[in-house]
C-alpha cells in the first residue's frame, strides 16, 4: 500500500522539475524527501497531493490510482511552510474544516477536534485566532487540520523551515513522537539534512530531478551511492584523493601502514568540537576530533603528525 | 507525548511594547491629527455645513416643502435607487474583474489593466457623449436608451467601474495561493473554498470599492446629463435637478435637496463602513 508514483516528469517552461522519478513510500512509514532547493523535492510531494499535474506518470496512493484526482478528493493531508492557515477562523474552526465540508454530525466534528487539539498541546488555545499563536503554535494547527479529515497518507511541505532553530528542533522530535502515535503514512520535505537523518524512517534524496539514493538513514549515510549524497548528507574532506568523513579520519603520532604525512595548519575549537586543518602532500583535509582527542594528541600549529581513514570509514573515490 | 512543547504566547509582552511605542509617538501622531482635522474642516466640513445651512434656512417648513415637490422627490429616489443598484452591480462584476486580472493569464491584460483605469480619466462630459453617441439615437450598435432608465445606469456603471477592481485587486494579490490549496486539500470545492475562504478575506475590500462607487454614482452630473434627456419625473437625476434649481435662482430649494442627499450618502456610506469593519473583525 503506501505511496506508488511511477515515471512521474515535470517540467515548468523549459526548466525540468522531474525526470521521469519512481517513489515507494511503505505504508506507515515516515519518508524524508531530502535535497537543495529547486531539485524537484517539492513538486513531488505536490504531484502526490494533487496539487501539481505531472506531465506523464502516475500515482497510487493506498491502492487506488489518483492520477488526475483533483486534491479535493484524495483525501490526503498536506502541511505548507508557511502555515497556510485560515485567517479569519479560530483555532477550533480551522481544525474542523475539512470535517465541516464533508458535513459531519456537529457533536462528532466537536469531539475530533477537541481530541486532536489535545494530541497538538492547542486546547487552550481552539478560540484564538491564527494570528494570536506563534509559529510553531501555528503548524501544530494546521497538522491537527490536516490530521482531521483522517487522510491516507500525511504529506508536508518544509514544515519546519519557517521556524527558528530552537523551535524547529522542538518540533522535529514531537512530529517523530507524534508519527510513532499516529502512524499515518508520512512524507516530508526538507533541505536540512539533520532533520531528515532524525526524523525519518527512510530518506529519499533528490537532485536536479532525479533520484540519487533511497534508503534507512544510516544506510545512506555509511554507504553513499555517490559524491552528491555523501557531501549532501554531511561533512566531507578529501584524504590522498579520496572523500572522506572529517569524522572517520584517525590521527596518529607515527607512521603506520596506509597513512599520510601532514603538518597541523590551524586548529579551532568549537564548542565540545576541535577541528584541525592540515597539510598533507596535495592535500589538505580537515579532521573533526573532540576536545579530550585532541589534548591527548597535544596536537598544536606546526605539529607532524599521520594520517589515515578509521576502519570503519565510508570513503568515495570522487568520478573525474 | 508527555512533553509539552514550551513556546512563548504572543501577547502580553507584545502588547505592552507596541503601547510603550504608541506613546512615544504621540506627539508625532498628534500634529498629525491636527493637521488633518484642519484639512477636513476647510474641504468637506466647511461647505457641507453652507449646505445644510442653506437648506435649512427658511425653516423646516420651507426644508419640508421642498422635499415633499413632487419632482424633487423623483429625483432623489432615481439617484438612490440607481446608485445602490450601481454599487451592488459594481460589487459582483469589480470582483470577477480583479479576479481575471490577478488569478489569469492571457495576452492583453496590460491593457486591459490600463483600460480600468480610462473612466477615471475621461472628463465626464466626454464620456457622457460617447455614451450618447453608442447608445443614443441612431446607435450604431442597436440600442437606444434616450431618455430612459437603462442610459443612467450604463453611463453610472461606466464611471464606477474602477471603484471595487482596485479596492479588490491588492487583497487579491496578496491572498496566499496554499490556503486555497490547504482547503482543497481539505476536500473543499473550488466553489466552496471561495465562499468559505476567499470570500471572508475579501468582503471589507469589496464594501469599501462599492461606498466608494456609491459616493460618485449619487453625484454623477456629466456623464449622465446627456443621455439621460432630463425628463423631469422619469428619467432626472437629483444633481441635474438641483443644478436646475440653482438656475431658477431657488437656492434654497437646491440645498434642501442636496440635504437630503447628504443625509441618506452618509447613512449608506456609514452602513456599509459599518458592515466593513464586521467583515474585517470576522476575516
Amino acid at each position: 500500500m503506501g505511496i506508488a508514483a511511477q515515471h512521474i516528469s515535470k517540467q515548468f517552461g523549459g526548466f525540468v522539475a522531474l525526470d521521469d522519478v519512481d517513489l515507494d513510500v511503505p505504508s506507515g512509514e515516515l519518508t524524508a524527501l531530502l535535497g537543495p532547493s529547486g531539485g524537484g523535492k517539492s513538486t513531488l510531494l505536490r504531484i502526490i497531493g494533487g496539487l501539481e499535474e505531472a506531465d506523464t506518470g502516475s500515482v497510487v496512493i493506498d491502492g487506488t490510482d489518483s492520477t488526475g484526482v483533483p486534491a479535493q478528493r484524495r483525501n490526503v493531508g498536506f502541511v505548507f511552510q508557511h502555515y497556510a492557515a485560515f485567517k479569519h477562523l479560530s483555532v477550533f474552526r480551522n481544525v474542523a474544516f475539512g470535517l465541516e465540508i464533508r458535513k459531519r454530525p456537529k457533536a462528532e466534528i466537536r469531539a475530533r477536534v477537541t481530541e486532536l487539539l489535545e494530541l497538538v498541546h492547542l486546547d487552550q488555545f481552539a478560540d484564538r485566532l491564527p494570528s494570536q499563536l506563534s509559529g510553531g503554535q501555528r503548524q501544530r494547527m494546521a497538522l491537527a487540520r490536516a490530521l482531521a479529515v483522517e487522510p491516507k497518507v500525511l504529506l508536508l511541505d518544509e514544515p519546519f523551515g519557517a521556524l527558528d532553530a530552537q523551535v524547529r528542533k522542538e518540533l522535529r522530535d514531537w512530529l517523530r513522537r507524534l508519527h510513532d502515535e499516529v502512524h499515518v503514512t508520512t512524507v516530508f520535505v526538507t533541505h536540512d539534512q539533520e532533520e531528515a537523518l532524525e526524523v525519518s524512517d527512510s530518506l529519499v534524496v533528490i537532485n536536479h530531478g532525479r533520484i540519487e539514493q533511497v534508503g534507512s538513514p544510516n544506510e545512506l549515510y555509511d554507504n553513499p551511492r555517490n559524491e552528491f549524497v555523501m557531501s549532501f548528507l554531511g561533512p566531507v574532506t578529501q584524504l590522498n584523493g579520496a572523500m572522506v568523513r572529517p569524522h572517520d579520519i584517525e590521527i596518529l603520532t607515527a607512521d603506520a601502514l596506509g597513512s599520510v604525512e601532514a603538518t597541523v595548519t590551524r586548529i579551532q575549537r568549537i564548542g565540545f568540537e576541535v577541528r584541525a586543518e592540515l597539510q598533507g602532500g596535495a592535500s589538505q583535509p580537515w579532521v573533526q576530533l573532540t576536545r579530550g582527542q585532541a589534548e591527548a594528541l597535544d596536537l598544536d600549529v606546526g605539529s607532524v603528525v599521520w594520517l589515515r581513514p578509521a576502519s570503519h570509514a565510508s570513503t568515495l573515490l570522487p568520478v573525474g | 507525548m508527555s512533553q509539552t512543547i514550551a513556546e512563548p504566547v504572543p501577547g502580553r509582552a507584545a502588547r505592552r511594547a507596541r503601547s510603550s511605542e504608541e506613546s512615544r509617538l504621540g506627539a508625532v501622531s498628534g500634529a498629525g491629527l491636527g493637521v488633518a482635522v484642519l484639512w477636513l474642516s476647510l474641504l468637506v466640513l466647511l461647505p457641507l455645513a453652507a449646505v445644510v445651512a442653506k437648506g435649512t434656512g427658511s425653516g423646516w417648513a420651507g426644508f419640508a416643502n421642498a422635499l415633499t415637490d413632487r419632482r424633487a422627490f423623483d429625483a432623489i429616489k432615481l439617484t438612490v435607487l440607481a446608485s445602490l443598484g450601481v454599487s451592488l452591480v459594481n460589487a459582483v462584476m469589480g470582483t470577477v474583474i480583479a479576479w481575471v486580472l490577478v488569478r489569469d493569464d492571457f495576452p492583453g491584460k496590460r491593457l486591459l489593466e490600463i483600460m480600468i483605469d480610462i473612466p477615471f480619466a475621461l472628463p465626464t462630459i466626454v464620456a457622457g457623449l460617447v455614451l450618447l453617441t453608442l447608445y443614443g439615437p441612431g446607435s450604431p450598435i442597436g440600442p437606444n436608451w434616450y431618455g430612459t432608465r437603462q442610459g443612467i445606469l450604463v453611463a453610472l456603471l461606466f464611471v464606477t467601474l474602477p471603484f471595487v477592481v482596485r479596492t479588490v485587486e491588492p487583497v487579491l494579490l496578496a491572498l496566499e495561493t496554499d490556503v486555497e490549496e490547504a482547503a482543497a486539500s481539505l476536500g473543499a470545492s473550488p466553489f466552496a473554498t471561495f465562499r468559505r475562504i476567499v470570500l471572508p478575506a475579501i468582503t471589507p475590500a469589496v464594501l469599501s470599492g462599492a461606498a466608494l462607487a456609491f459616493g460618485r454614482a449619487m453625484g454623477e452630473y456629466g456623464s449622465v446629463v446627456l443621455i439621460s434627456g432630463q425628463i423631469e419625473y422619469k428619467t432626472e437625476v437629483a444633481p441635474l435637478y438641483i443644478y436646475k434649481q440653482i438656475q431658477d435662482d431657488a437656492l434654497a430649494e437646491a440645498a434642501a435637496t442636496a440635504t437630503v442627499l447628504l443625509i441618506i450618502s452618509l447613512l449608506v456610506i456609514a452602513s456599509l463602513s459599518a458592515l466593513q469593519s464586521w467583515a474585517a473583525r470576522r476575516a
